[in-house]
């Protein structure tokens, strides 16, 4: 009988009840009195020199309360990178400015070059096309390798070339040469990862807001990390120190990591807003969140798997270029290092493993974090060489898997994490019989006799989440700390409300995080709720991403529960006139041991509050507790995937007929939230995998820009449920946190691109065709060309 | 996006030549033009007002004309701004020879949008500039040649543009 309560249960989202009666509160929502709204004027060109801005004309129009360009923000900070990398050679990142509004050069589509300050927005947009630009066209670098030769246009004037860094990491050359020169086989292969846009379906939206009288500044913004951003804004671009500055993250509808950095339009709204003493709107349209919400992936790789006689993997070496965009955002410089290199042995017990990667600057959308972050790019390279090398070798893809897994635990790998626990055979067993492959060969003479081909795609990943110790990633360029933290405040009646620095944008934290409480307090979860995304209420944590919440903030959680606990027992030992030693807490009853004698979990917080009759001399009134708490390591969620492809060779098309994943992420605390997460990290993989695309042509202008062009899944891409199974049954708890979990947001995702892909390789080669590699997104008119080469 | 075709005016070469320098000609054969102003030397200034896919936009710009030997080739080169709709540009070397039916008038176009053209008209910009360029010399080839080639079956539809405008 599974539990209806507490850690293991699957209540009902409550927050949904809001969402899905219209009632959630967004940031466009939010409408302050006599609020003006702003419009940006965005370049269109990917690349030029701005000779002329002439605002007369527009600055005179109806309702234009002022407008502001790249000269208004001269002197003030631009936006900073959140993460420094130190290059193969022991220098620095090259890290140009990233101005709030263009100075001299626009340097992509979308760049920001002016804002309209208007009474409403029709006004601001009106008065926007009034404004003459002369830009003079340079040529655009979109191509990453020739944006590295001598003779391409600088994207950066002032740097001496489009390198960001060359870093290197990983085993010695020598080690690594040496296995590569005695390896009995080696497969190479090269492969892109595809430019993805996340598209929440909520856009992004900043409303700045101040409060002369007593110098206040109030952004509510659509983020992830509303300390993050105050602390970034604040500090670094604006000036504002942060008891002047509030940051409020309401209802978000959807991240996925594109809402964790801080973009130029929330500086601009705060900033304005102080300017003209009114707050300032700005609701980003569709158009304008393709062409600057930061995009994800971007990497161009070549990597080469060296094997010995017995198939035993000895080394593996990739060399990649990872687009940056024409500005560093926020984490942007970590993803495809630390994010990515780190992740590169994956399950198995590769001895040598060396990571390559050349970050480039192009007149692109700056690209960042986006669900999975590097490691999708990790496991996606990684999966896609093992299984080439499987067809190469003529064995079983599984078998080459399962003969070099990890099973001792802890391990540390060639790439500098070490993987605290894990069970990756069970995961595969797990996969293998919910994929029920021992009928795979009839399901395949099935399709063959429609005409069709089928494919089984296999997969295996391995994730660094629970981001991170803040000692490890300061050695590795964090400008930050990486802990959370969390304020448990008991009021006088035994009600709960739990200040957490995570951010719940889709997650379901308001759900999660009091199961937690209630199971450790023995009370009603109905008790409880969760405070979050307001700075001035939530306790000073870094927020929502890398599958981090639970795992860290959750963490903290537990530890303030904790010291709540401790303080009850005192309160209760005094009240029963007990040693505090005895003191039993269950189902909400502090209790003396061996005896009958108790009190009730109400009576301990009224005491708390009304104290009476209370140990004043020893201990403080009241109930609320705070604690930081910083993780001792990563947690590894790992997992098997599988999936089955029906591919129609007269049109190339692919339909994914089946999807099994088997994922170990440690205890988990509400099973159908995880289960919902991923179903929708998968979703969201098979979209890279089958039908996304962010396509620039060669002038730097982005093609893929409305849902005319960029294809997002659907419903009928995905699989029927009964043949979508998600299973966390294979659970091996993460060592080092008080929950035991892992992470479940973004596995889905990582796991399920080159499961995919395989499968349509596997699918082409029983149909006699001996395509080696097709690029993401696996489209029909791709295969088909593929199948015609 | 590039490309390039060729037709036979009935008309002298210097007859061409001469039209296609004639701005009300210009603004006759444009498709979408509403106005046209300039001469050869200094210069064109053009609105056109024409809608791509979703996008509908005015574009104001101008239109040069270089490399110009008289009476053979040309090159017409024009920036079009649509405001929030982004841009349009392009050039077209055109060369006039002499043949036996009059003038052999061949185009290779060039052209080049941005901003919300490319965004949202990507996959039908290069058939629309195709139809632009198709629709302009064939303007251009009715507004030179005059109504001497009209079948009888539509005389008004196929009045020469020319004649419309100087009547």
């Amino acid at each position: 009988m599974p539990k209806d309560h507490g850690i293991g249960a699957s209540p009902k989202r409550r927050e949904d009840a809001r969402f899905l009666t219209g009632a959630g509160q967004y940031t466009d929502d939010i409408n302050i009195h006599n609020q003006a709204y702003v419009h940006f004027l965005r370049s269109d060109v990917a690349h030029g020199k701005i000779t002329n801005i002439d605002t007369t004309e527009a600055a005179e129009m109806p309702g234009v309360v002022r407008i502001f360009t790249g000269a208004d923000f001269e002197g003030i900070g631009g936006l900073p990178c959140g993460w420094e990398i130190t290059d193969k050679n022991g220098d620095p990142m090259k890290e140009p400015a990233h101005p709030v509004l263009a100075q001299g050069k626009v340097r992509h589509v979308g760049d920001p070059i002016a804002a309209v300050v208007a009474d409403s927005l029709e006004e601001a947009r009106n008065a926007a096309e009034a404004i003459v630009v002369d830009i003079e066209d340079l040529p655009a670098v979109v191509n990453m390798k020739a944006a590295l030769t001598s003779d391409s246009a600088l994207v950066h004037d002032d740097l001496s070339d489009n390198l960001c860094y060359d870093w290197q990491f990983g085993s010695d050359t020598e080690v690594v040469e040496k296995a590569f020169s005695e390896a009995a086989h080696v497969t190479t292969l090269e492969l892109v990862n595809n430019r993805l846009i996340a598209n929440p379906m909520e856009p992004r939206v900043a409303v700045g807001d101040y409060a002369r009288a007593n110098d206040e500044s109030t952004l509510y913004t659509t983020s992830q990390n509303p300390h993050v951003i105050r602390l970034l804004m604040g500090a670094f671009v604006l000036g504002i120190p942060e008891h002047k500055l509030r940051v409020v993250a309401p209802d978000v509808g959807g991240g996925f990591g594109t809402k964790i950095f801080h973009y130029a339009e929330e500086a601009f709204c705060t900033f304005a807003a102080r300017q003209i003493n009114r707050a300032v709107k700005w609701t980003s349209t569709r158009s304008e969140a393709f062409m600057s919400d930061a995009h994800g992936r971007d990497h161009v790789t070549k990597i080469e798997l060296a094997l010995d006689a017995d198939n035993n993997f000895t080394a593996l070496r990739t060399d990649t270029y990872a687009n940056m965009g024409a500005y560093l955002s926020t984490f942007s410089t970590s993803v495809p290092t630390w994010l990515h290199g780190t992740l590169m042995a994956g399950n198995y017990r590769t001895p040598a493993v060396q990571v390559n990667v050349k970050a480039v600057f192009t007149n692109t959308v700056p690209v960042d974090a986006y669900r999975g972050a590097g490691r999708p790019e990790a496991t996606y390279s990684l999966e896609r060489v093992i299984d080439k090398a499987a067809r190469e070798l003529g064995v079983d893809p599984i078998k080459l898997r399962r003969q070099n897994f990890i099973t001792q635990f802890p391990y540390a790998t060639p790439v500098a994490v070490e993987y605290d626990t894990g069970d990756y055979v069970a995961t595969m067993d797990k996969m293998e019989e919910l994929m029920d492959l021992g009928n795979f060969d009839a399901r395949r003479k099935e399709s063959e006799a429609k005409g069709k081909l089928r494919g089984l795609g296999i997969n295996c990943f391995i994730e660094a989440c629970g981001i991170a110790p803040s000692n490890l990633v300061g050695q590795l360029g964090a400008r930050a700390g990486l802990y959370d933290a969390a304020t448990v405040r008991v009021n006088a009646t035994g009600s709960i409300s739990v200040m957490v620095g995570a951010h719940s944008h889709g997650q379901g934290h308001e759900t999660v995080f009091p199961q937690v409480v209630a199971e450790m307090l023995g009370i009603d979860d109905s008790l409880i709720d969760i405070v979050h995304g307001d700075t001035s209420k939530i306790p000073f944590g870094m927020g929502t991403y890398g599958s981090r919440s639970l795992a860290v903030c959750g963490s903290a959680m537990v530890r303030a529960t904790e010291k709540i606990i401790n303080k009850a027992k005192k309160i209760a030992a005094h009240l029963l006139e007990a040693s505090e030693a005895d003191i039993e807490l269950k189902d909400g009853q502090f209790s003396v041991a061996g005896t009958d004698k108790s009190v009730a979990w109400g009576d301990v917080t009224l005491a708390a509050y009304v104290p009476h009759n209370y140990p004043l001399e020893d201990i403080e009134p009241g109930l609320e507790e705070t604690a930081f708490y910083d993780p001792a390591n990563f947690t590894y969620p790992a997992g098997a995937y599988a999936c089955e492809v029906e591919l129609d060779p007269e049109t190339g098309e692919v339909k994914i007929e089946k999807f099994v994943s088997s994922d170990d992420f440690g205890n988990v605390i509400n099973p159908m939230i995880v289960e919902g997460q991923v179903h929708g990290g998968i979703a969201q993989g098979i979209g890279q995998a089958l039908l996304e695309n962010a396509s620039y042509d060669e002038n730097g202008q982005l093609l893929s820009a409305s849902y005319m062009d960029y294809a997002m899944p659907r419903a009928d891409d995905l699989p029927m449920m009964a043949n979508y199974v998600v299973d966390h049954s294979c659970q091996t708890p993460c060592t080092h946190n008080p929950l035991g979990v892992k992470g479940c947001g973004e596995a889905g995702a990582i796991g399920s691109p080159p499961t995919v892909v395989n499968a349509v390789i596997d699918a082409l080669h029983s149909g006699g065709h001996k395509v080696e590699h097709i690029d993401m997104p696996v489209t029909p008119s791709r295969v088909w060309a593929a199948m015609q080469a | 996006m590039k490309m390039s075709d060729s037709r036979i005016i009935k008309a002298p070469r210097e007859q061409v030549w001469a039209a296609i320098q004639d701005p009300e000609v210009l603004k006759a054969c444009v498709p979408g033009c509403t106005e046209m102003s300039g001469s050869p030397e200094e210069g064109y200034e053009a609105t056109v007002v024409q809608k791509v896919g979703p996008v509908k936009a005015t574009f104001k710009g101008q239109v040069a004309m270089t490399d110009m030997t008289a009476p053979e080739a040309l090159k017409l080169s024009g920036e079009g701004k649509g405001g929030a709709a982004g841009f349009a540009k392009g050039g077209a070397v055109v060369t006039l020879a002499e043949v036996e039916d009059g003038t052999e008038l061949h185009y290779d176009v060039e052209a080049n949008v941005g901003g919300k053209l490319a965004q949202l008209g990507s996959r039908i910009i290069d058939g629309f500039a195709k139809k632009m360029a198709d629709q302009f010399f064939e303007n251009f080839q009715n507004a030179v040649e005059g109504p001497g080639d009209v079948t009888e079956a539509e005389p008004e539809e196929k009045k020469s543009w020319l004649k419309k405008i100087t009547g």
